[in-house]
């Protein structure tokens, strides 16, 4: 693991081990070993090392992962600030530099 | 148009596709270096697409990418020696990872892509090997269904797709992790010195001319000395907050980016007030705290969106407070020091 976390608790990470079926695809996505098997489910062991990407929640096929995904980014929420959206990092039409 | 990196063409029952060069040539390190400075990176494509590194044939694996030419770049150098197929989706040119959070590395153009190239008459077997950061874009069970391929996915970084192969398709932790060395950071500041554009003139221009306003009218020497204090003070901050910051990013006391930034704003403060650097009057010198840290504050806040690990929940919990704060500061820290040329 490495030494780099950001803020605790505040992750709207959320897993609900009734559906799971213990395949493993939100272990495989996780850029964050967030997540790992105990008993044949998945836990959340890291919950504050979540970034909220989303690639559990869009990959498990049972749907027992919910997040509220979006980029960490300073300058995507003010381009939603200034623009009055959800924060975006999509600029491309306003001619800005992003990622 | 035929493109430097394409060196001939592997026939397919579907017709001819483009082979690539595994090897960087000396204009594809070039272009790296541009695009790292954010010279044209915005505009940095490759035609989306069938693509074949080696001679692949029916049985060979089948890598997905997005047409970020840097990305692509990364990918067909990683397949050096060896027989393959990539895959190149249309992500506006945009990289894997960006283009996943905003779905146009997705589930329904790693489909159309399918599709379009006949896939499933090029080849024999039913998996494609997708970066692993793509799954923040493609849903691997929807993929399957919609198309009978098994989206494996593969090691977080290109470079690690050789040792990939020969450990039997199989990512270790260390693979699928995400960590943030400096090596990558230091790859990622260029493109943060870029962020103040043409501000970074005309800013110092202000300051210039404000610089020579005095009770007894205007001066130029004042002007000159000032203004060129003023700039040196600024640019300082500016390279605390996009530059040392990042750079030194795990080291720095704090979780939030924008308390990293203001410390070293701070703290670079500090060293120029003992250079003499902030002037002698007790205001000018607190308006300059106010803006130096202001600027370095912002500007550290701004590398949570280069950052791999900061989440949306935490850089707005964090901006919340951070953001009025380095208004208020900056425009206090702005007003003491124009006062300051009267008094």
């Amino acid at each position: 693991m490495n030494g780099l976390t950001y803020l605790k608790n505040v992750v709207t990470l959320d897993l609900d081990q009734q559906k799971c079926n213990g395949c493993k695809m939100c272990l495989t996505v996780c850029p964050h070993e967030v997540f790992e098997l105990r008993e044949k489910k998945a836990f959340i062991k890291n919950k504050d090392q979540c970034m909220e990407c989303g690639a559990c929640e869009k990959n498990c096929p049972e749907g027992a992962i919910s997040v509220r995904s979006g980029v960490g980014c300073a300058a995507g929420i003010i381009n939603g600030l200034i623009r009055g959206t959800e924060p975006s990092c999509d600029c491309a039409n306003t001619g800005k530099n992003c990622c | 148009m035929k493109e430097d990196y394409v060196t001939g063409n592997v026939k397919t029952i579907f017709g001819p596709v483009p082979q690539v060069s595994t090897v960087w040539s000396r204009s594809d390190i070039w272009q790296t270096i541009k695009v790292r400075w954010n010279l044209g990176r915005m505009n940095y494509k490759v035609e989306s697409g069938l693509y074949a590194a080696g001679n692949p044939d029916a049985t060979s694996d089948v890598f997905v990418s997005a047409n970020f030419k840097l990305s692509f770049d990364h990918l067909r150098r990683a397949l050096h020696g060896i027989n393959a197929w990539i895959l190149v989706l249309d992500t506006k040119g945009i990289n894997v990872w960006c283009a996943a959070g905003k779905g146009t590395f997705g589930t329904a153009e790693l489909i159309n892509r399918i599709k379009i190239h006949a896939l499933l008459n090029i080849v024999d077997h039913r998996n494609l090997i997708v970066p692993q950061l793509g799954a923040v874009g493609v849903s691997a069970h929807e993929v399957k269904s919609k198309t009978g391929f098994r989206v494996i996915y593969g090691p977080v970084r290109a470079e690690d797709i050789g040792i990939y192969i020969k450990s039997e398709y199989k990512a270790t932790q260390e693979m699928r992790s995400v960590k943030f060395p400096l090596k990558d950071r230091i790859k990622l500041i260029p493109v943060e010195i870029t962020y103040g554009k043409y501000y970074l003139a005309l800013v110092p221009a202000v300051f210039f001319i404000l610089a020579g306003f005095n009770p007894h009218g205007y001066s130029v020497d004042a002007a000159w000395s000032n203004g060129g204090r003023a700039v040196i003070n600024l640019m300082a901050a500016y390279v605390t907050g996009c530059v040392l910051t990042p750079a030194l990013l795990p080291w720095i006391p704090f979780k939030r980016f924008s308390l990293k930034g203001l410390l070293l704003g701070w703290l670079t403060a500090v060293l120029f007030l003992f250079l003499n650097l902030l002037g002698n009057n007790i205001f000018e010198i607190i308006s300059w705290f106010l803006m130096m840290g202001a600027l370095s504050s912002f500007l550290a806040m701004n590398f949570t969106g280069s950052s791999t690990f900061t989440s949306l929940s935490g850089v707005q919990k964090e901006m919340k407070l951070s953001l009025p704060l380095q208004i208020a500061a900056a425009a206090l820290g702005l007003m003491g020091w124009i006062i300051t040329r009267f008094i």
